[in-house]
């Protein structure tokens, strides 16, 4: 199909009409859709690789809660079994404990977490470097490592911290929720710092100098000016402390005792029904908490609409 | 003179004592203990212990672990990034938070989800006990489980890196008439490669060091049991426990440190970021 | 090698960024596509180089249907606005890309390599550089690099996107003889895409005006100051 007559010459300027052909419209049949190469191969195996490892299996969990087994013959029985080992005494002790504490721990980490991200962000002192890359050392760090340590150095009996807490004070940590507490202090804190730092970080030091400007003390320039554009950051970073640590198993199972009603978490509920072979109860379980997660995650998403939803309108 | 917007030296010196008393008893505390604790009884007994058959069979089967996950996750997250990177398509932000469901579940339901499918009572516990294949209490289980929670780490932190370079170089190469192979090797790993390492780093510290779902699946058989899972077995042991695991427990310290120092290392030199910071 | 595109329409989701555009690019033909910014001259350079996928339409260089062909199989070279030149590879091997990745059996040798990017060099007055890396260059030599690295696979015909949009006004002077120069001695078909009508009246041998994905007039320089065909023109021509 020849379109163009390759002896035009150059410079030679076709009268306006000229270049509209009259040819039909082709219309467009299949077409490649994509201009860079893999876009099969990667999607293909992304999508493959994420189901097998991630949604399939989830989705085993979800039908688990509702399939009849030998044990419950019909859909009534299994649900029922689900629901009364959802809401068990025991059960429900845990979700209490591992949400409460989770709460306190992600509360905690607020306030602390603040403190560091605005310490490294705005103060230069020696050794700045190194607290900034140790604030990542939970993340870095697997957790039954750090909650075996944390479980000796709060420990009543020859623990270095918890010996002078309980000689002094008669006070006991590890083997308590006060020590999950600590565990879930400990893997949550880099999630507030790290979270915070960058918006921080571009925090523009104008509107606070503005504000200095027009007599506001430094209490009422953090109160007005500061406190407002970061508090969206802070929020975000402990949920995601909060949602870390609701999940929580490795840290804890060292330092909690695992004392049913008392300082029993949910993940170790499941480990044990599992072992007593009730998997449709643990199923149930992990349902309760993917629930929990599934909320957490919302709220966070919702947060995060919501903050660039105003930053748009400002 | 003092600029209007910094601080009082007394709100100043405060904070900063804050943050290191808190980084120490949280954080640098621990670590001193872990090292304190494991030579408690003399490097001699701190080696032996390293040394002994049931150290070294949970060593050998965690990098076993580890050499099977790390690049399994790291295929799977280059796949993803380049997919969710360099096309558009429906459903791609369903795809993104998908891919993130690992990190918000807990690591026992990681280890729970197998459970129900390959242990005894699971979908297909009959068939496979009748064909003789163990995959729960047995390698696989593990594999599977630490795959399941180390799944978004290198796919999380090469999507927004890949984002931010965007894909003109990858156009440039085109036109110039590379194929989609030498496109990648040429253009597009030398541009991600630390991101890339990073995101392996990150998944092998986490792979070695996993706990939650590896308990669930792989029991308490002796010779089936990884480095974490050891180390709760010498704790729960009578004889000399503490020192027995802690000494074990500080390989994944080491291991941990040397995570840190080459995390850190890339993100000053902006090579990656920091995948916590890329929410 | 002359170049035309057929009824050509492009959306990006709801945005008509090219609406049943027709254009025909004689061989050896220098050709401006001059608008401002969002009216489509910029996708339309891309849809010829096969870096967007046209809705409608077919593209055709000289009496052969590329449409369905890939970027690499036609032989367009392409001048990005940003130039996109590969950041971890000195000159050299920016420039020699396009030769290297050409399959094992039509592919020069090492040593024809080496002359070609140095005769390339030695055209943009870049000798020397070789070992430079993109980001010791300054913006024009950046620029030069990226037509030669073009120039490399001796492309059918050249497309540059806002070629001198990024430098600044005496660099650009420069860099404008000598494409104008450069296209003088060669006749490489060209086509280049400028918001700046002084650029484009100077440069091309004809103009394309662009407005809301469509053309609206075609001509040489004079011609359309001349004559405009409607108030679009008219006004942003300012005659």
């Amino acid at each position: 199909m020849t379109v163009i007559s390759s002896e035009a010459k150059r410079g030679g300027t076709p009268a306006h009409g000229d270049f509209v052909f009259n040819q039909p419209r082709v219309p467009s049949g299949r077409r490649r859709k994509h201009i860079l190469p893999g876009f099969h191969l990667t999607l293909g195996f992304t999508l493959f690789y994420l189901s097998a490892i991630v949604l399939v299996p989830l989705l085993a969990l979800l039908l688990k809660t509702v399939t009849p087994n030998a044990d419950y013959p019909d859909l009534s029985k299994v649900v029922r079994h689900v629901f009364d080992v959802a809401t068990d005494l025991r059960s429900l002790d845990s979700y209490r404990l591992s949400f409460g504490l989770s709460f306190v721990a992600a509360l905690i980490n607020g306030f602390f977490g603040f403190i560091a991200a605005w310490t490294l962000i705005r103060y230069k002192f020696p050794g700045k470097k190194i607290v900034d890359a140790l604030v990542d050392l939970p993340f870095a760090m697997p957790t039954s490592v750090a909650g075996l340590a944390l479980t000796q150095i709060f420990s009543k009996h020859g623990g270095y911290i918890g010996q002078v807490l309980f000689n002094w004070f008669g006070w006991q940590i590890s083997y308590t929720s006060w020590g999950i507490l600590i565990a879930l202090t400990f893997i949550g804190f880099p999630f507030v710092v790290r979270t915070l730092q960058p918006v921080m970080a571009t925090l523009a030091a104008e509107a606070e100098e503005a504000a200095a400007c027009l007599g506001a003390n430094r209490w009422q320039t953090f109160r007005r000016v500061i406190l407002p554009a970061v508090y969206p950051a802070l929020l975000t970073g402990v949920m995601l402390a909060f949602g870390r640590a609701v999940g929580e198993y490795g840290s804890i199972v060292f330092i909690s005792g695992n004392i049913p009603y008392l300082t029993e978490i949910t993940p170790h509920l499941i480990i044990m029904k599992l072992e007593e072979y009730d998997y449709v109860g643990a199923a149930g379980l992990g349902l309760v908490m993917l629930l929990m997660s599934f909320f957490i995650v919302a709220a966070i998403n919702l947060l995060q609409h919501f903050v660039i939803h105003r930053r748009r309108l400002a | 003179m003092r600029r209007a917007t910094a601080d009082n030296w007394l709100v100043r010196y405060l904070l900063i004592g804050i943050v290191f008393a808190f980084i120490f008893i949280f954080l640098v505390f621990p670590v001193c203990v872990i090292l304190i604790e494991a030579l408690h009884n003399g490097f001699g007994f701190y080696w032996d212990t390293l040394c002994a058959e049931h150290s070294l069979t949970a060593i050998r089967l965690t990098l076993l672990v580890a050499l099977a996950v790390v690049p399994l996750n790291t295929l799977f997250g280059i796949s993803a990034a380049w997919a969710v990177t360099h096309f558009q398509f429906r459903g791609k932000a369903l795809l993104i938070s998908l891919i993130e469901i690992p990190l918000w579940v807990s690591p026992v339901i990681g280890g729970l989800v197998f459970a129900l499918i390959f242990g005894r009572q699971g979908w297909l516990g009959t068939w496979l006990d009748t064909h003789g294949i163990q995959i729960i209490f047995a390698y696989p289980g593990i594999v599977l489980g630490t795959a399941f929670v180390t799944f978004p780490f290198v796919a999380r932190g090469l999507i927004p890196l890949m984002q931010s370079q965007g894909k003109a170089e990858e156009e440039a190469a085109l036109t110039l008439g590379a194929n989609g192979w030498q496109l990648f090797w040429r253009v597009t790993f030398p541009k991600i490669k630390w991101g890339v390492l990073y995101g392996m780093i990150l998944c092998n510290a986490r792979a070695m060091g996993e706990f939650g779902a590896v308990s669930v699946l792989a029991g308490s058989v002796e010779d089936r049991i990884t480095v974490p899972l050891q180390i709760e077995q010498y704790y729960l042991g009578l004889d000399q426990g503490m020192p027995r695991a802690f000494a074990l427990a500080s390989i994944l310290l080491f291991l941990s440190v040397v995570t840190l120092a080459i995390k850190v290392g890339l993100e000053w030199r902006r090579l990656a970021h920091n995948i916590i910071r890329t929410h | 090698m002359g170049v035309a595109v057929n009824h050509i329409s492009k959306q990006f989701g709801t945005f008509p960024a090219l609406h049943d555009v027709s254009l025909r690019v004689e061989r050896g033909e220098l050709l401006a596509l001059l608008g401002p910014s969002g009216s489509g001259k910029t996708t339309l350079l891309r849809v010829i180089a096969g870096l967007e996928i046209p809705d409608e339409g077919q593209v055709i260089f000289a009496d052969e249907d590329v449409t369905e062909k890939s970027a690499y199989e036609r032989r367009a070279g392409f001048v990005f606005q940003q130039y996109a030149l590969f950041q971890h590879m000195n000159v050299f091997e920016n420039i020699a890309f396009g030769l290297r990745v050409i399959p094992r059996k039509n592919r020069p040798d090492s040593a024809a390599i080496i002359s070609r990017v140095s005769e390339l060099l030695k055209l943009i007055q870049l000798e020397g550089y070789e070992k430079r890396l993109p980001s010791q260059l300054s913006g024009g030599q950046r620029q030069r690099v990226a037509l030669a690295r073009a120039l490399a696979i001796e492309p059918r015909v050249l497309l540059l996107d806002e070629p001198f949009g990024a430098l600044d006004a005496r660099v650009r002077k420069d860099l404008r003889k000598w494409l104008r120069h450069f296209h003088d001695q060669t006749h490489l078909t060209s086509l280049f895409v400028t918001h700046d009508q002084d650029e484009a009246f100077e440069l091309a041998d004809r103009v394309v005006i662009f407005n809301q994905g469509s053309i609206q007039q075609i001509g040489v320089p004079a011609e359309l100051r001349k004559n405009p065909q409607n108030d679009f023109v008219r006004e942003f021509l300012d005659v």
